[in-house]
């Protein structure tokens, strides 16, 4: 099942790039997780809290209107955004925070862009009664100020980042540097299947729940793996979480969906596997979005969960190697898409997740009748509604909208 | 090459003091003044000079050499840049003081690692220092490096274990650098209490010259340190001196460090 080549390596892609300061914790972190994985008693505790407090697993829904108006595959929604906190984000952080506990850590930090993996982590914290630390990008904050204030309910610091981009790529760099100085006793939960080894590796195999999911929830609803899965790729933890699962069937389509921002051409726009080169970027070798001075780009896109300029390294690799189709989608067209699957299939999916649903039109139409297709609706749009409202809501789209 | 490092520390030693590497950022407040800051430090008393190159996403520095790196930035300047205006002019500024780099490690990939070892060595540049590159990820670089005679010079840390720190120091050009805080760049009001012990430790294992770095910005620290070290590394004091007050302020700075380094 593997793309590993070596320990973190994927491909020419992954590996360990930090302050060796950290590299000791990197190194007790892979041994833990290496034990945690041997240890049957971990993985039933991790799956019976995905069970009982997640409200695992998440449906494969029919989109039947969808269906009908693309007019060409079965489409399919797996629907994270039912997952508790209304993220896939969740999966990864009850892994890691018991992963955490495991490891006898006193407190965590962690980073986040849209504020999914922030809330998720606060709440994973909440759960097993761990202090908490998030760091923000101070444009973030304000642009998800819903989800800050959720963080701060569920007991949790939110630090913003007032550096560079005030990004998400900032607060990355905030809770390294956070962690540097406490590595001691802190653990450090990363929300992507993105930076320095063993951290790809985790977040894969704990969001790989969603695709092992759907092997077995399309073969009960449709009696065979689907011809495609497409779903949005900003650092890029619910694709490979989707995706991972499929990799040796050769006849599942894989689909990965970027952010196109204002348009490729404009500079401006989260397209890392489309437009970017092979760089290290907070800990990790993948494709980054850098200048020709090795300087990262500030990335764009309306979402603030695809606003990286990196992506995860197994995804570099899988696009590479040509086993991921990587397609973009504008803030435009995910902003149509949202209104679109909120008025056929009542479900206001996440900013990022509508990216997906963008170029599910197309793909649901090459791939044609008789196909199925399935789409990762990786999280709901409640915390994206005041970023949408902003632009006017319209009052219809397209021909659905009556 | 790193012979030249290596004759900076001895001619320290020789006076009976410990070697000051002073960092500066090149291209803060803009490329020709920064030369200034470079020359000043060296008058002050600098023997090896540390040359920042800033990155966009400095995960290893702390608050005032971030600022610089922004700065730097804005203003244009690139390794590329670096090397073909900055080193060349310090080094006919200071032509006895070895210069040694200090980037992150994707400035030096975007270039390519054996065309900036090749350029750097060409224009005078005896070291590197690569914070984001440990060991395990270094074999290319280091090889390339090796090639044309330019140090990677090595970082050890507090969290190092013994062992690790021996093969860090057996294999190290140049100098090592032990970072004597867990945290990054910046200034401490106090060091761990068992950085003396750490220093002897990488000291007994290495065959080039071992200094402190991080944390350190008074005489009296330098002091402390450089007792148990063959130097130290200074940088966020020297960064804000020179950002406040201009080279003379970064020269105060390093001839007050220099005073403490006096054994």
């Amino acid at each position: 099942m593997d793309t590993e080549t070596a320990p973190g390596r994927f491909g020419r892609y992954g590996g360990r790039y930090v302050p060796e300061t950290l590299v000791p914790a990197h190194l007790e972190l892979e041994q833990a997780y290496a034990e945690a994985r041997k240890d049957p008693a971990f993985d039933e505790q991790v799956s019976q809290v995905l069970r009982e407090y997640v409200g695992r697993e998440t449906p494969l829904t029919p989109a039947r209107r969808l269906t009908e108006l693309w007019g060409g595959a079965e489409v399919w929604l797996k629907r994270e955004d039912l997952a508790h906190t209304g993220a896939h984000k969740i999966n990864n952080t009850i892994g890691q925070v018991l992963l955490a506990r495991r490891m006898g850590k006193k407190r965590i930090i962690a980073e986040t862009g849209a504020g999914q993996h922030g809330v998720a982590t606060a709440t994973a914290c909440a759960l097993f009664g761990m202090p908490c630390e998030v760091f923000m990008g101070a444009v973030d904050v304000e642009r998800q100020s819903l989800n800050v204030f959720r963080m701060k309910a569920l007991g949790a610091k939110v630090t913003p980042v007032e550096s560079g981009s005030r990004t998400l790529k900032d607060a990355m760099n905030e809770a390294m540097r956070t962690w540097v100085a406490q590595v001691e006793d802190t653990y450090y939960v990363i929300g992507s299947a993105a930076g320095p080894h063993p951290y790809p590796t985790i977040v894969r195999d704990f969001q790989s729940v969603i695709g092992r999911e759907v092997r077995t929830q399309s073969l009960v609803a449709f009696g065979k793996l689907p011809d495609a899965i497409i779903a949005c790729i900003g650092g890029g933890s619910n694709a490979i979480g989707i995706l991972h699962p499929f990799i040796h069937d050769k006849d599942v389509r894989l689909v990965g969906v970027e952010a196109g921002g204002h348009g490729l051409s404009s500079g401006q726009h989260g397209a890392s596997l489309t437009l970017g080169t092979e760089g290290v970027l907070h800990g990790s070798r993948s494709l980054v979005l850098q200048d020709e001075n090795g300087q990262i780009i500030e990335a764009h896109s309306i979402s603030a969960g695809l606003d990286y300029p990196g992506v995860g390294p197994e995804l570099a690799h899988l696009a590479k190697t040509g086993r991921l189709e990587v397609r973009t989608a504008t803030d435009d067209e995910a902003l149509a898409a949202f209104y679109r699957v909120s008025r056929t299939e009542g479900i206001l999916p996440a900013l990022e997740s509508s990216h997906a649903f963008a170029r599910a039109e197309d793909l649901a139409r090459e791939l044609g009748k008789g196909k199925h297709l399935v789409i990762n609706c990786s999280g709901r749009g409640d915390k994206d509604v005041a970023t949408i409202a902003a632009r006017g809501i319209p009052a219809a789209i397209g021909q659905e909208g009556a | 090459m790193s012979g030249e490092i290596a004759e900076a520390f001895a001619r320290a030693k020789a006076r009976g003091e410990g070697a000051l590497v002073a960092y500066a950022m090149a291209g803060d407040p803009d490329l020709a003044r920064s030369v200034d800051v470079f020359a000043a430090c060296v008058e002050g008393g600098a023997d090896i000079l540390e040359i920042g190159v800033a990155f966009s996403d400095p995960i290893a520095d702390g608050p005032v050499i971030q600022a610089a790196s922004e700065r730097a930035l804005k203003a244009g300047a690139t390794l590329r840049r670096v090397l073909d205006e900055v080193v060349p002019a310090v080094r006919e500024r200071c032509p006895q003081t070895p210069l040694v780099v200090m980037t992150y490690v994707n400035v030096v990939m975007a270039l390519g690692e054996e065309r900036y070892a090749k350029l750097a060595r060409e224009r005078g540049v005896a070291g590197t220092i690569l914070p984001d590159l440990p060991p395990e990820e270094s074999a290319s670089i280091r090889a390339a490096f090796d090639k044309e005679g330019l140090a990677l010079i090595p970082l050890c840390a507090p969290t190092t274990s013994p062992a690790r720190a021996e093969t860090i120091a057996k294999d190290a050009r140049g100098f090592v650098y032990c970072v004597s805080v867990a945290g990054v760049t910046g200034m401490r009001s106090e060091l761990p209490a068992n950085l003396s012990e750490r220093l002897e430790l990488v000291r007994r294992f290495s065959p080039v010259p071992v200094v402190a770095g991080f944390g350190i910005s008074t005489a009296e620290q330098a002091g402390v340190v450089g007792a148990h070290a063959d130097g130290v590394v200074v940088g966020s004091a020297i960064v804000r001196a020179a950002q406040a007050d201009g080279p003379a302020a970064a020269r105060q700075v390093c001839a007050e460090l220099k005073r403490g380094l006096k054994r």
